[in-house]
């Protein structure tokens, strides 16, 4: 199938044959086309029959990432985000909120043990948990609109997994030095020295793990006080069976798993390189004034033959996931633009322009080519595509918040007794009874009035309130927080016909939140 | 046919087939991969071999943990028993005429009630509790009662049930049947009367001379009834066994009486307590005319 005169694979112009290929046989080019992870290892040789390559491998052996450190804008910015998440997920559970003496008086708390989530001001109780979806869907959307705007910036810089893996990677190199000190040291026989070395790094990333869990499970309980009892051995079991297990997957997964996990089990990339288009920021090396590549020296003899690439292997040698961008777009790259820092860097050294490797749309990359001047980055945020995700966006934002801003704090449900419907007393009244689940809240006690409304003579009595003292109203005391159900007994004169009515609950406090449920009197005129 | 061939940029054969223009590269898998798929292939036949898996002719394979579903459910109604002990015991403590002082300790019991009604008493006084009248079986949601409803009454009335024979603590009442005893006259005149006390039909001088001498020495003198000897009270609405005239007719000449086991035999005094909590919250249970005063001296004595 495979033409046999077609340019070595190393040749430049094949390298970039992903790109041309996917722009002219799809018109899709970020796709499942994609350079395969680890294809360069696999590079197809001249003169080697094709079937060879046909020969299915059961696995690909793991190429150990080393990457080298860098500084540059991208880099800055890498670390920057890096201390903002991290220091929201470790801060975040020590913020206090005084709530009053009826609840917790931490910021963010999922209290599942009560059912209940408290952020800040808000508190959702599970029959709201439509808030809670709407924020996940609001983080879904949000992915959608920071994709088709800048491209993976989700995965380049915020993504969980490329902040610990990063965080791991500066601990490698912390301790056992740059690119090829580390490699080094791999490939190194185990020795004393390179044992005790491993055990050092491999307790701080168990150190890193156990500080990662431990800052999750301070999310579901009081932070002190489970502080505290977690190292006085009180805490309960699923506490320290929590913290061991998210110890144990940040240490396999963001020490030693690291790109494997952006490559082989993380979906996102799949969804998001079909979310790609041609307007998408997304970290690109220009071919076309790369190639053909060739050393400075190389280039200095012949200027006209060289492109601006001089295959020093910089973008290479600093990628956290271990590609070479010069390949085209790839699944394995994740738009953290350290290759770009590296790049300008050397390209400085050189003394030829910056951006050989850089942020760009695939639109632009075709106008470059051509030799047009490419349209600023900036118009990738706004067209269409990215206005109508941020009007979805923002347009549950404002739902939410206005639900929030008009959802009462008081509920009555009520259910009816149906077996049997009604009672006939021996006075020859009829009698219903009712279930009502009433529900305050808020954080402190309140004194509800249960009422009946368009139900002439009935009385009302219930569990607490005997039949000698019914009466048209009822007041209840509602705990701070909590449901209080109350089963209500409805009597009407006799002959009173079948009828719907209302029970309608009003709180005794100033702000007199009120709610009411329609339901309906059985009556023996009803039955069967 | 699957049309393979090598992806000449990367060297990665395809799998073959192309979907609108975009072809599919047949990219080996990572070893951690292939690792994890192996151990739970492994996993998978060990838990064939340790759990109940394989079904036979009558029933599956028994594993060699010995776990099966049954008895993982035995031991978490025991774990459910231990952990109900403290109340149990509590109630086994309390005098039932202290029981609506701890609302909690009542609906523990008025929940354990409904359980144990729905599996002892719901056959004949029917799921809601609201009897049968054809049947004669007593409505518990009703404020009439035989034998008095207050808690303790109730608890009496379950533990040493209606009518046992051979039970000395047993409520026990005896309508006489009249059959032959009335001129057809006379009993059309004392139905009419029944039906009169509860505002129903009309009275005559014959009727209410009739029910003077024969029913009103345990019905009472305006048929409210006697709950000593359980005579049903004729005044109100309520009617056991039907209030048309024809009801009251047979119920005079031939009159059914109903019996409820003595459930004492049968159940735990505690299990009772909530039973008697359980329909006494039905809405229709009465107070206490005398409340105990004093928590100490009242030990819980079966009555």
């Amino acid at each position: 199938m495979s033409n046999p005169e077609e340019p070595h694979p190393h040749d430049g112009r094949a390298r970039s044959a992903v790109i041309e290929r996917g722009v002219a046989k799809t018109n899709r080019p970020v796709s499942s086309a994609v350079a395969a992870p680890g294809a360069a290892t696999k590079r197809h040789e001249p003169g080697e029959p094709d079937r060879a390559h046909l020969r299915e491998k059961l696995y690909e052996p793991r190429k150990q990432v080393h990457n080298k450190r860098i500084d540059g804008p991208f880099r800055r910015f890498k670390w920057f985000v890096m201390l903002v998440t991290l220091g929201i997920y470790y801060v975040t559970p020590w913020l206090r909120w005084d709530r009053g003496p009826y609840a917790p008086d931490q910021a963010v708390l999922v209290d599942v043990a009560h059912r209940r989530f408290y952020m800040f001001s808000i508190e959702i109780w599970p029959h709201e948990f439509y808030f809670v979806a709407g924020l996940l869907i609001m983080a879904g959307v949000g992915l959608f609109l920071v994709t088709s705007a800048v491209g993976r910036a989700w995965c380049g810089y915020a993504c969980p997994q490329t902040v610990w893996t990063d965080l791991f990677q500066h601990i490698d190199r912390f301790i056992d030095g740059d690119r090829n000190a580390r490699a080094r040291l791999d490939a190194a026989p185990w020795r004393w020295s390179k044992v005790l070395r491993r055990a050092f790094k491999w307790t701080i990333y168990a150190a890193i793990g156990f500080v990662t869990g431990g800052a999750w499970i301070l999310y579901f309980a009081d932070a002190p006080t489970l502080f505290r009892e977690f190292f006085a051995g009180e805490a309960a079991p699923v506490a320290y069976i929590t913290v061991a297990i998210l110890t144990l997957t940040t240490v396999t997964l963001g020490g030693f798993m690291r790109e494997q996990v952006c490559i082989y089990m993380c979906p996102w990339p799949r969804i998001q390189s079909a979310m790609l288009d041609e307007k998408s920021l997304m970290v690109t090396y220009k071919d076309w004034r790369g190639e053909p590549r060739g050393s400075v020296k190389k280039a200095r003899r012949d200027p006209e033959h060289f492109g601006d690439c001089i295959d020093c292997m910089q973008c290479v040698q600093v990628c956290p996931t271990g590609i070479d961008i010069r390949e085209g777009p790839q699944i394995g790259c994740i738009t953290c633009a350290l290759c770009i820092d590296a790049c300008d860097k050397v390209m400085a050294e050189v003394g030829r322009p910056r951006g050989l490797i850089d942020y760009a749309t695939l639109e632009d990359c075709e106008r470059e080519a051509k030799g047009e001047t490419p349209r600023s980055p900036w118009r990738t945020l706004f067209r269409p595509r990215t206005i109508v995700y941020f009007l979805v966006w923002g347009g549950i934002g404002v739902a939410l918040l206005f639900a929030l801003g008009t959802r009462s704090r008081t509920e009555l449900t009520v259910s009816p007794d149906r077996n049997p419907p009604y009672m006939l007393m021996s006075d020859g009244s009829v009698r219903n009874a009712f279930t009502l689940n009433l529900r305050n809240m808020q954080s402190r006690p309140r004194q509800m009035e249960i009422a009946v409304e368009g139900l002439r003579d009935a009385t009302m009595w219930s569990s607490t309130v005997g039949r000698a003292d019914a009466a048209p109203t009822q007041v209840v005391t509602v705990p701070a927080d909590q449901t209080r159900s109350v089963r209500a007994y409805i009597a009407v004169p006799p002959g009173t016909p079948a009828q719907d009515f209302t029970f309608r609950i009003t709180a005794q406090d100033e702000e007199g939140e009120s709610d009411s449920v329609k339901t309906r009197l059985s009556a023996p005129e009803d039955a069967p | 046919m699957a049309n393979k061939r090598i992806d000449e940029p990367t060297g990665t054969p395809t799998v073959g087939h192309e979907w609108d223009g975009i072809e599919e590269l047949d990219t080996p898998l990572p070893r951690w991969w292939l690792w994890t798929f192996y151990l739970t292939i492994i996993f998978a036949i060990g838990y064939v071999i340790a759990f109940p898996a394989w079904p036979m002719l009558d029933r599956a394979t028994s594993g060699l943990l010995g776990w099966s579903s049954r008895g993982q459910l035995a031991e978490q109604v025991d774990l459910a028993q231990v952990a109900q002990q403290g109340m149990r015991d509590t109630l086994a403590r309390t005098p039932i005429e202290r029981l609506p002082d701890d609302s909690a300790l009542m609906a523990q019991a008025v929940a354990g009630g409904r359980a144990a009604f729905a599996v002892n008493c719901s056959q004949c006084h029917g799921s809601g509790a609201a009897g049968s009248q054809r049947l004669g079986y007593p409505n518990l949601n009703d404020d009439d009662w035989l034998w008095g409803g207050d808690l303790k009454a109730i608890e009496y009335t379950i533990f040493n049930g209606i009518r046992q024979p051979g039970h000395p603590d047993t409520r026990s009442s005896v309508m006489p049947a009249f059959e032959g005893a009335f001129e057809p006259q006379q009993l059309e005149a004392l139905v009419s009367h029944v039906l009169s006390l509860s505002g129903k039909g009309r009275s005559t001088n014959l009727g209410a001379q009739t029910f003077a001498d024969n029913c009103a020495a345990c019905h009472g003198n305006q048929g409210q009834g006697n709950r000593e000897v359980g005579a049903p009270r004729l005044n109100d609405a309520i009617w056991l066994r039907g209030g048309t005239p024809e009801d009251i007719r047979r119920q005079v000449l031939q009159p059914r009486m109903g019996a409820m086991p003595a459930w004492g035999d049968r159940l735990d005094p505690v299990t009772i307590k909530m039973l008697a909590a359980y329909v006494h919250s039905l809405g229709g249970g009465e107070d206490f005319v005398e409340v105990a005063k004093d928590p100490e001296v009242e030990v819980d004595e079966q009555p």
